[in-house]
């Protein structure tokens, strides 16, 4: 029945028991945060406050204050909007589009992972909010009967189907993830030792008992979500991308984008999941279930993305030549070469050649590495988000127009306070929730941890395949 | 069924494939075994306990639907029957014309309702909404004990049954 190759490494190190596993993912909720946490936390908080600070200069005064103009109309706004959604793509991925391939591996990260998703895309509809400039009138967005002129909202406009798709993707990721917590919730609740941690998890479990019946629907629910989350999750970058590529800009009017910009989202997404987990598991003591074989996955996920999305960028410039279309080729020679060519080489840099690196087995095993590369990526991908926005737009067809932007302090205060905005929520995550999905992960321990191939080794010697599970 | 006993045997195990062995040897012997309590999901229960298909996804597809519809509906009064508008010389005369243009929010309308209603049909269905208080047995069974309930038919049986639960292999066994 639980049978596996013992060649497959064991995804749970240190020959848990299911009581072990209970223990651990408990222990950061019941015991008390270490110094480390309190640090993150308060540089955490102090963006946020900074956020709020300029979030609200914003709005009081007006988007004067930022640096747009009449050329470039968008700018850091939309760069840090679609790098936060992309970020968000890889929670959805690992969590349905892996359960659907039946990839064991992705149970020890699928919750911190699908966390990340609704935090990042918090993140991004702020900035859809903020860059709105009245955000009072955000509502104007969804199609309700008004009274501004009986105007219904275009239906026809990609940035209408962008406010259909964040919605559904936000709140379909949430009732996902939290469906996964209700048990785990329960598991909390049943060993709480204090009346307050008793009430809140009774209170976030719903009254979960695992009967065979809820389990039975508790894991059709599971696969049924991944399977319309995962066609849910590829529409919501290539609608994002599709705010680009409908409109007539050249170096935006390209057909290859809504693939490309899904492949970068899995790119600049797993980046950003390597940056979290490497610390949490660190942090949290995780690194038994945590493993180097889930980096190593993690980061062969990277290497395939990042390579489409090289091929993505050369694509791009050969069409452009080949299109005989001057005004699409001058904007791909101005990217590379123009007034911006220090962020097109940025780009270029950090997301074609350094996940390039991870073809090396020891680099794709090394914590070190991993985590200086995925810091590459998430800067690589935001510089992709911002050349494709600005330099498309900063030399338009009119030569008298064509003036340069930068983004005063406010954009930049936003942006390091948006930081701020997804990591104090994930730093609550960290010491509220069960950062593993404990109950899914108990299903592998029979088959995948280190004392069931070790007893497997036992049972059926077989000397061919001599394996150090250590 | 007609039985108005009503005297449950909770029978306390602590692996998965013993609990689904003493499954089949219990209801071999005529016992019934109403439910299985399990910290995870045990693959093999549905078919060991007979339970039934769940017809969620079923119930899913039909949301999706209603999804579906709505949106061309909404779509359709909006902007081609309520207030046709002719943007950028594309304008808006019938529903198939536009609808490719329509297809990106009806997908998203379809996901939307089908995810959203088959979690409230879960919640509702399964009793498992804020506020329900937990019906626990054992303080280990979302940990790793697993719960199973035997329903005895007349008093005289339960004597028997705990003596059946601890062959089968439960660790201990209460009322």
């Amino acid at each position: 029945m639980n049978t596996e190759s013992n060649l497959r490494l064991p995804l749970i190190l240190g020959d848990k028991t299911l009581h072990d596993i209970t223990d651990d993912v408990c222990r950061p909720i019941e015991g008390k945060a270490n110094k480390w946490w309190w640090l993150a936390f308060t540089v955490s908080s102090a963006a946020l406050i900074w956020w709020v600070i300029c979030v609200s200069y914003t709005f009081g005064t007006g988007l004067g204050v930022w640096g747009e103009n009449k050329t470039v109309g968008w700018a850091w706004d939309i760069t840090n909007f679609v790098w936060w959604v992309g970020i968000g793509h890889a929670g959805t991925l690992i969590s349905a589009i892996l359960l659907l391939f039946r990839q064991k591996w992705r149970l020890s990260i699928n919750r911190s992972a699908e966390a990340m998703t609704i935090f990042a895309v918090i993140c991004a509809a702020s900035f859809i909010i903020g860059h709105m400039g009245r955000p009072w009138m955000a509502y104007w967005s969804f199609p309700v009967g008004n009274q501004f002129g009986s105007l219904w909202v275009n239906f026809n406009s990609p940035l209408i189907w962008d406010v259909f798709a964040i919605s559904t993707y936000f709140s379909v990721s949430l009732v996902f993830w939290y469906s996964g917590l209700i048990p785990d919730f329960a598991a909390v609740r049943d060993r709480a030792t204090t009346k307050a941690r008793k009430f809140w998890y009774t209170i976030l479990s719903f009254g979960w008992v695992g009967s065979a019946k809820n389990w039975q629907r508790f894991e059709e629910m599971s696969l049924v979500l991944a399977g319309i989350s995962t066609p849910l999750v590829l529409s919501v970058h290539s609608v994002v991308s599709m705010d680009f590529a409908t409109s007539l800009v050249p170096g935006w009017h390209t057909t290859i984008f809504p693939p490309y910009f899904v492949a970068g989202a899995i790119f600049s997404g797993f980046a950003m999941v390597q940056t979290l987990l490497i610390i949490t598991r660190k942090v949290l003591n995780m690194e038994e279930y945590i493993t180097i074989y889930h980096i190593d996955m993690m980061n062969r996920i990277i290497l395939i993305t990042g390579s489409i999305v090289g091929v993505a960028y050369l694509t791009e410039f050969f069409i452009a030549w080949y299109s005989g279309v001057e005004y699409e080729q001058y904007a791909f020679i101005n990217r590379a070469t123009g007034p911006y060519w220090w962020a097109y080489w940025s780009m270029m840099t950090c997301n074609v050649i350094t996940p390039q690196l991870f073809w090396s087995k020891r680099l794709r095993e090394s914590v070190f590495a991993t985590f200086i590369i995925s810091i590459f990526v998430n800067v690589g991908m935001w510089f992709e988000r911002f050349v494709i926005i600005v330099t498309s737009l900063h030399r338009d067809y009119l030569t008298s127009s064509w003036v340069m932007y930068y983004p005063t302090w406010v954009e930049v205060g936003i942006f390091i306070g948006s930081l701020g905005l997804f990591f104090v929520p994930f730093m609550l995550f960290t010491r509220f929730f069960p950062v593993i999905a404990m109950s899914e992960l108990k299903t592998i321990v029979k088959s995948s941890s280190s004392q069931a191939k070790k007893k497997k080794m036992a049972q059926s010697p077989s000397p061919s395949t001599p394996i150090n599970h250590e | 069924m007609s039985s108005s006993n009503k005297k449950f045997v909770y029978g306390i195990f602590n692996d998965d494939d013993v609990v689904l062995d003493a499954i089949a040897s219990l209801r071999a012997k005529g016992l019934k075994v109403k439910d299985v309590i399990s910290p995870f999901p045990v693959h093999g229960m549905d078919e060991a306990l007979g339970l039934r298909r769940t017809r969620l996804s079923i119930c899913c597809f039909l949301y999706g639907m209603t999804g579906c519809s709505l949106a061309l509906l909404m779509m359709w009064y909006m902007n081609i029957w309520d207030w046709p508008m002719d943007i950028g010389g594309k304008p808006s005369f019938a529903l198939y014309k536009n609808l490719p243009a329509f297809i990106p929010v009806t997908f998203e309308s379809t996901v939307l309702c089908a995810a959203h209603g088959m979690v409230i049909t879960f919640f509702l269905r399964s009793k498992v909404l804020p506020g329900v208080e937990p019906h626990i047995i054992h303080p280990r069974q979302a940990d790793d004990h697993f719960v199973m309930t035997v329903q005895a038919k007349d008093d005289a049986q339960v004597g028997q049954i705990h003596s059946m639960l601890k062959a089968a292999g439960a660790i201990s066994t209460k009322e």
